[in-house]
């Protein structure tokens, strides 16, 4: 009993101490990042698995000789080659924005309801940051992640194609001048930030806004308010722009992100980028401004909620 | 120092008073017991302490306002505000790195040795756990963050006997120091009463009952007194009357031990009883402003 009740005024002391020179709020923000990613492993397993049988699947195609009857056909022809690679870059997003929308909706709904809000808020993060770390996973995170994902499978579907082709005699040159790699990952990444972070920030703002707000059915009270303002516009004005603004933030329907083709994929190399037409267009900035509200609502409102 | 200070709080919810204008005042290095029938606002007063409530009043702990700066306080405070609130999806080394990450005076080998004498796994995830172990698990975190304050809201509840006893005695010797301040609940009153300092019973929202160990030893005293003398006794003013194996118990307050002594047996009473004797009382006052 002595030793110990002499050794914790030590321990205090020291502890002081470190007090004063930790607790950054980067250092939180990453602990709060890793517990979500704890949490949700979905947020990379589901990506990951997705590539799994992305390459599964091509491997099988390659090798059973389908994809490379298209390159024999007509070297030249830039879509039959790049297809398999747009469709994994596409299966990927798919991927990315359905465990987005999935996560978001747990997210401040899964700690009330099992009560674990309450260990949380037991240790010195402040709720601003705990929607920070939350609204980062599909704003920044799964992005990044896709980036990373898609652009290592498509290394890998490139270096199967040209072992398999190399093996059957045929020049895997025409495949890689067919396939500008470096300026397709940079397409990729363009693409994710502006159509996948950026432009649908609102969404997912508001997901995570419903989620720590209904006590349950988090999906109902996210869509079915939205649908009763389409609903009440359509009857009351015969207009439907709420619906029209809604649905261009919906993945995918940014208008000024690239000038491409009407079947182009956003990462082909002939999609001419408007950067500059994406940042000024005001849709982009009032959805911005949009998800920031919804941000601080969703602070405010995680400061007052208990367990349900 | 005072380590809470709380002048007229109040909290209404839409159709019940939770608080009902509490003043309290918790000095540093005691461990207060807050006590009462289910509802009474135990809860209530404790969510507000942590900043997990809007209150009304005064209210400041360690000198901070809990509701506006709950993230800074807690630097310095901890709770376990019941058993079972640990995510059950959380590994048990996953808990360890995230306190350690987030937390300042987080002692990471204290909360090692204390899991050390118990049989959790670190790769265990909290559902794989007992309740017991859950508990433990939480102590473990909580006893290694070198805070100032610590409030137990039931944090034994559902537990058994041997859990109980062994959650104290950890809190006890491996925690508590002069430094130190504990403010706990619980509905199992008598297994705490060698451990508080002090004692508060709290009813419909106010504090009805506030007394030091040292008074509460002093003021209380409880005889067991033959058939033959309880008309003497009661003449003493007992504030509560209870039967015990064909003697009765009369339950003292202020009154000379050697004039009790004459009539039976003297002891100190538990805090149960004095618990169940003001609660009658407060019951039988209520009844007469009714009447």
């Amino acid at each position: 009993m002595n030793t110990q009740s002499n050794a914790i005024p030590e321990s205090s002391l020291e502890s002081h101490v470190i007090a004063a020179t930790s607790l950054s709020a980067p250092r939180l923000f990453y602990w709060s990042v890793r517990r979500e990613l704890w949490e949700n492993r979905s947020v990379y397993i589901a990506p990951l698995a997705v590539a799994g049988v992305i390459l599964f699947g091509f491997s099988f195609s390659t090798i059973a000789g389908t994809w490379e009857k298209a390159l024999r056909l007509d070297p030249t022809h830039h879509e039959a080659i790049a297809m398999p690679y747009d469709f994994a870059a596409a299966l990927l997003m798919g991927t990315a924005i359905l465990v987005s929308v999935f996560y978001c909706l747990d997210a401040l709904h899964g700690e009330r309801r099992d009560r674990g809000i309450l260990f949380w808020k037991s240790l010195p993060v402040s709720d601003l940051m705990t929607v920070l770390a939350k609204a980062s996973i599909p704003l920044i995170v799964l992005p990044l992640l896709t980036f990373a994902i898609t652009v290592a499978t498509q290394l890998i579907m490139l270096l199967v194609s040209t072992a398999v082709l190399a093996a059957s005699g045929l020049h895997a040159w025409t495949l890689w001048t067919q396939l500008p790699f470096l300026q397709m990952s940079l397409l990729l990444l363009y693409h994710l930030v502006t159509a996948h972070a950026l432009w649908p920030a609102p969404i997912y703002c508001w997901l995570l806004l419903v989620s720590g707000w209904a006590r349950r059915a988090p999906f109902l009270w996210a869509s079915l308010p939205l649908l009763a303002i389409f609903g009440v516009e359509k009857i009351a004005f015969h207009t439907s722009h709420f619906a029209s603004i809604v649905g261009s933030h919906i993945i995918g329907a940014a208008p000024a992100i690239a000038r491409t083709g009407p079947d182009m994929f956003p990462m082909d190399p002939m999609a001419h980028i408007t950067p500059a037409e994406f940042l000024s267009s005001p849709g982009l900035w009032i959805g911005l401004v949009v998800a920031a509200i919804f941000l601080a609502a969703a602070v405010r409102l995680r400061r007052y909620q208990g367990p349900i | 120092m005072t380590v809470i200070e709380a002048r007229g709080l109040r909290k209404a919810f839409d159709t019940t008073i939770a608080l009902d204008g509490i003043n309290l005042r918790v000095e540093e290095g005691r461990i207060l017991g807050l006590i009462g029938p289910n509802g009474a606002g135990k809860t209530t007063a404790l969510n507000a302490i942590l900043g997990l409530t809007p209150y009304q009043g005064e209210l400041r702990v360690l000198g901070r306002h809990p509701w506006s700066e709950r993230d800074r306080l807690m630097r310095d405070v901890c709770f376990i505000a019941d058993v079972a609130v640990l995510p059950r999806w959380v590994r048990v080394s996953q808990a360890l790195d995230y306190v350690a990450g987030v937390h300042p005076r987080f002692d990471r080998a204290k909360a090692e040795a204390f899991l050390g004498k118990t049989t959790i796994q670190r790769a265990s995830k909290v559902r794989e756990l007992s309740k017991g172990m859950v508990t433990q698990l939480h102590l473990a975190l909580v006893m290694a963050i070198d805070a100032r304050l610590l409030v137990l809201d039931e944090p034994t509840l559902g537990l058994d006997i041997l859990f109980r006893k062994q959650f104290y005695d950890s809190l006890l010797t491996d925690y508590f120091d002069r430094s130190r301040t504990i403010v706990v609940t619980t509905h199992q009153v008598d297994e705490i009463q060698d451990v508080l300092t002090d004692v508060m019973f709290m009813n419909r929202g106010r504090i009805v009952f506030d007394c030091s160990m040292e008074e509460f030893e002093s003021r209380y005293l409880e005889v067991m007194v033959n058939p033959e003398r309880v008309a003497a006794a009661r003449a003493l003013k007992p504030m509560h009357e209870r039967q015990a194996l064909a003697r009765s118990i009369l339950l003292f307050d202020r009154v000379d031990r050697h004039q009790l002594a004459a009539l039976g047996e003297v002891r100190t009473p538990s805090i149960a009883d004095v618990f169940v004797a003001v609660m009658g009382n407060e019951a039988g006052q209520a009844q007469g402003a009714a009447r």
